[in-house]
């Protein structure tokens, strides 16, 4: 019988044989692991009732209370983008004085030296700034950020906030871990996607998937920071203007949350109808972060990556931008050109045409689009070197006419717009279907774009 | 601080990081999530594979290696699960990694705060291979808390040898080498903890063996694949019927994707 014994035959027989056990064997079985677990952990622990002081108990009910629960979160996180804010500010300023001024030595030397100019300003006016302007913006909040988050982590804090948002997680129809899945994505949305894996249900998977964008990632917490900085907090008086910039970037984290949930609604209603399921989350004790893992798993491994992967797309794009600039046609240079044809749609968005212009450019790794904006003014206008907000905030209000209303249109764009390269190849990866990675790509873009016209029309109506 | 010279493990136990090329023994690291799995394979291989405190951190196998006296381990750091019967993607890995991934040895990791809900994974790998080491981790917690774990009556109930330990400071680290590479050599027999099933049952689990042996000859337990069809696990009779059982055995021999350096590096975790 064996040579011809197909599985057809072994799933026959196994089906026989089943019904003879009858329906409860996987229960006996079940049952027989559980009393065996019981009598032999019996065996092994002694515990010592008298030394039962609990911690984690007592904070765990501060920390995970109806009450408490999401106020406190809110502090917490307010409070990392203060300090991030504060700390970051003079580390940025100071960099960008250093890289500008080696790239007006740099240059010189080079002058001097009698290469030709085009030579010149394509190595240093193009891809030297484009790293200058992406370190100098991004390298001061991340290496402030990452160090914080990494401790939160190591604490045990990030299963508590998955526990206080769990039942608006549930009301949307989607999986109570998604909170987790969206707490990874603050640190990068592709890693965000690839710890989807903890949700079992396909459905409630593609729903974080899908939506985990809408939280910022680290690489465009920057980009926030500065805006925030640099036009929130200035209509402020001083001493405020830290907490407001905080506040600004707080309460687009929390628009993005909003949009995670009301999409995650809108999405289990429409494309993924179904329920949410039932979990089981561990709350883990806390533990003492240790030091030195968390300075290198936070700087080395997340801060040095970011940067590294937003320089290599930087220099390219520096490089993009100097020909650009310096191409003539006609009377203007060929950047001028393209942003003056992109204007109306910029402007219909509250945007205008150089943004959309250094957005096109930064799509490989658009956490550089505030550094390829920059550039892009720059390379425009007369204006050699950026090192103070207050230079910064010149440069954009009075030569630009950016107004508050800009400023918080790109706060949202950069906020919902479509996912960087690198995660739209995880979306791939994870889903292994070219349709959700269209529409996980497509539909925040068509978001951004839609949000941002209502915003900048509802405004310019009022006021 | 560790004095490293005088230190036994000094000289015996050296971390080879991804070096992978040659290796003389697999060793599985398994157990339930948030166990300190990622910290004892941080501790043996020298990598860097990212640790959280929150259940769920590692999603994908991270390998990397470690040599003993001599002999070359390439040790496998699988995604935690509670149980060898659900199904999310993380735990499906894990699953298949310890069921057709052939490791010479297991080393389970136990929490030893939480000794009860752990022993049914243990039980459970217990049921499909001889070659476990229950490492009970986090015993410096457990002290803090007033829990006292007896390794040795552990061991003499599951059959096999229990070592305690504390990752995130090495303790113990070497004992649990040293005892892995004793069962692999031999040197160490085990009498793993069986449920007895009824005779009945034991009647047809020996009659389903040979027909899926006959159909998938590579599958290194048969064993559990022949209660699973008992169980009426929808999986495994359409992984069976569609040839792919056998397929998931070649690929746990493959290595993975990506090194568990470049894991990290890609900061993918």
């Amino acid at each position: 019988m064996s040579a011809a014994v197909t599985p057809r035959d072994v799933l026959a027989r196994a089906d026989e044989l089943q019904r003879r056990l009858g329906p409860a064997f996987r229960d006996r079985i079940v049952e027989s692991l559980y009393a065996e677990s019981e009598r032999i952990a019996q065996r092994a622990v002694r515990k010592d009732e008298n030394k039962h002081w609990d911690w984690d108990q007592r904070i765990d009910r501060i920390v995970t209370s109806p009450i408490f629960g999401l106020p406190l979160m809110l502090l917490m996180l307010a409070l990392v983008f203060w300090l991030t804010i504060l700390g970051a500010n003079v580390p940025s300023q100071m960099l960008a004085g250093a890289f500008f001024w080696l790239e007006e030595k740099g240059s010189a030397l080079f002058e001097m030296a009698g290469l030709p100019w085009w030579l010149t300003g394509f190595l240093w006016h193009g891809v030297y700034r484009g790293l200058a302007w992406v370190v100098s913006v991004m390298l001061p909040p991340m290496a402030i950020f990452f160090p914080m988050f990494t401790i939160l982590e190591d604490l045990g804090y990030l299963p508590r906030v998955a526990f206080n948002l769990d039942w608006l997680f549930k009301r949307a129809g989607a999986h109570g871990k998604q909170a987790l899945t969206m707490a990874m994505g603050f640190g990068c949305n592709a890693a965000g996607i690839i710890s989807t894996r903890v949700i079992d249900s396909p459905r409630e998977r593609l729903i974080a998937i899908l939506t985990n964008n809408f939280v910022p990632c680290n690489g465009r917490f920057p980009t926030l920071i500065m805006l925030g900085s640099v036009f929130v907090a200035a209509a402020f008086p001083p001493v405020f203007a830290s907490f407001a910039a905080a506040g600004a970037v707080v309460l687009v984290v929390l628009i993005g949350i909003a949009f995670t949930l009301v999409l995650s609604w809108l999405l289990s209603r429409t494309l993924l109808k179904g329920e949410a399921s039932a979990f089981s989350l561990e709350l883990p004790p806390y533990r003492r972060p240790s030091i030195l893992r968390i300075l290198y798993t936070s700087l080395i491994d997340r801060t040095l990556f970011v940067l590294w992967r937003a320089v290599l797309t930087a220099a390219p794009a520096g490089a993009v931008i100097w020909i650009l600039a310096n191409i003539k046609v006609g009377d203007s240079s060929l950047a001028t050109h393209v942003a003056d044809f992109l204007d109306p749609l910029g402007k219909a968005v509250g945007l205008d045409g150089v943004i959309l212009l250094a957005y096109i450019i930064a799509i490989p790794a658009n956490e550089i689009v505030v550094p390829t904006m920059l550039m892009v003014y720059m390379g425009v206008g007369m204006m050699t070197d950026i090192t103070t907000y207050d230079e910064l905030r010149h440069l954009l209000v009075d030569q630009h006419g950016w107004t508050l209303l800009t400023a918080a249109c790109l706060m949202l764009f950069s906020l919902l717009h479509n996912p960087c390269a690198t995660t739209i190849l995880t979306i791939y990866k994870e889903t292994k279907s070219r349709k959700w990675t269209v529409v996980g790509a497509l539909m925040p873009l068509a978001i951004a774009f839609l949000v941002t016209f209502l915003v900048a029309t509802v405004a310019r109506a009022v006021f | 601080m560790h004095d490293c010279d005088s230190c036994p493990v000094h000289g015996e136990l050296s971390r080879m990081g991804i070096s992978l090329a040659k290796f003389d023994h697999l060793v599985a690291l398994a157990g339930n999530p948030n166990t300190g799995k990622s910290s004892i394979f941080n501790a043996l291989t020298g990598l860097r594979q990212h640790t959280g405190n929150w259940p769920g951190k590692t999603v994908t196998r991270a390998e990397g290696g470690f040599a003993f006296r001599d002999v070359r381990y390439k040790l496998v750091d699988l995604p935690g699960t509670y149980s060898l019967l659900s199904a999310s993607q993380d735990e499906e890995i894990a699953r298949d990694f310890l069921l057709f991934g052939k490791p010479d040895c297991v080393i389970t990791v136990v929490d030893a705060t939480a000794l009860e809900r752990n022993l049914n994974l243990v039980l459970q790998i217990l049921e499909i291979t001889d070659k476990v080491v229950v490492c009970v981790n986090l015993m410096d917690e457990a002290r803090r808390k007033g829990i006292e774990v007896d390794v040795r009556s552990l061991s003499r109930d599951l059959g096999v040898p229990a070592v305690p330990t504390v990752a995130r400071s090495g303790d113990g680290l070497f004992e649990l080498t040293s005892t892995v590479a004793d069962l692999i050599s031999g040197a160490i027999t085990t009498r793993p903890a069986r449920a007895e099933a009824p005779p009945e049952v034991r009647s047809l689990i020996d009659e389903l063996i040979p027909l899926i042996e006959s159909v998938a000859p590579s599958l290194p337990n048969p064993r559990w694949v022949a209660y699973r069809l008992l169980d009426g696990d929808h999986r495994v009779r359409q992984a069976l019927l569609s040839g792919e059982l056998e397929q998931l055995v070649a690929k746990q021999a493959a290595p993975v994707e990506r090194p568990s350096q470049k894991i990290a590096l890609e900061g993918a975790q």
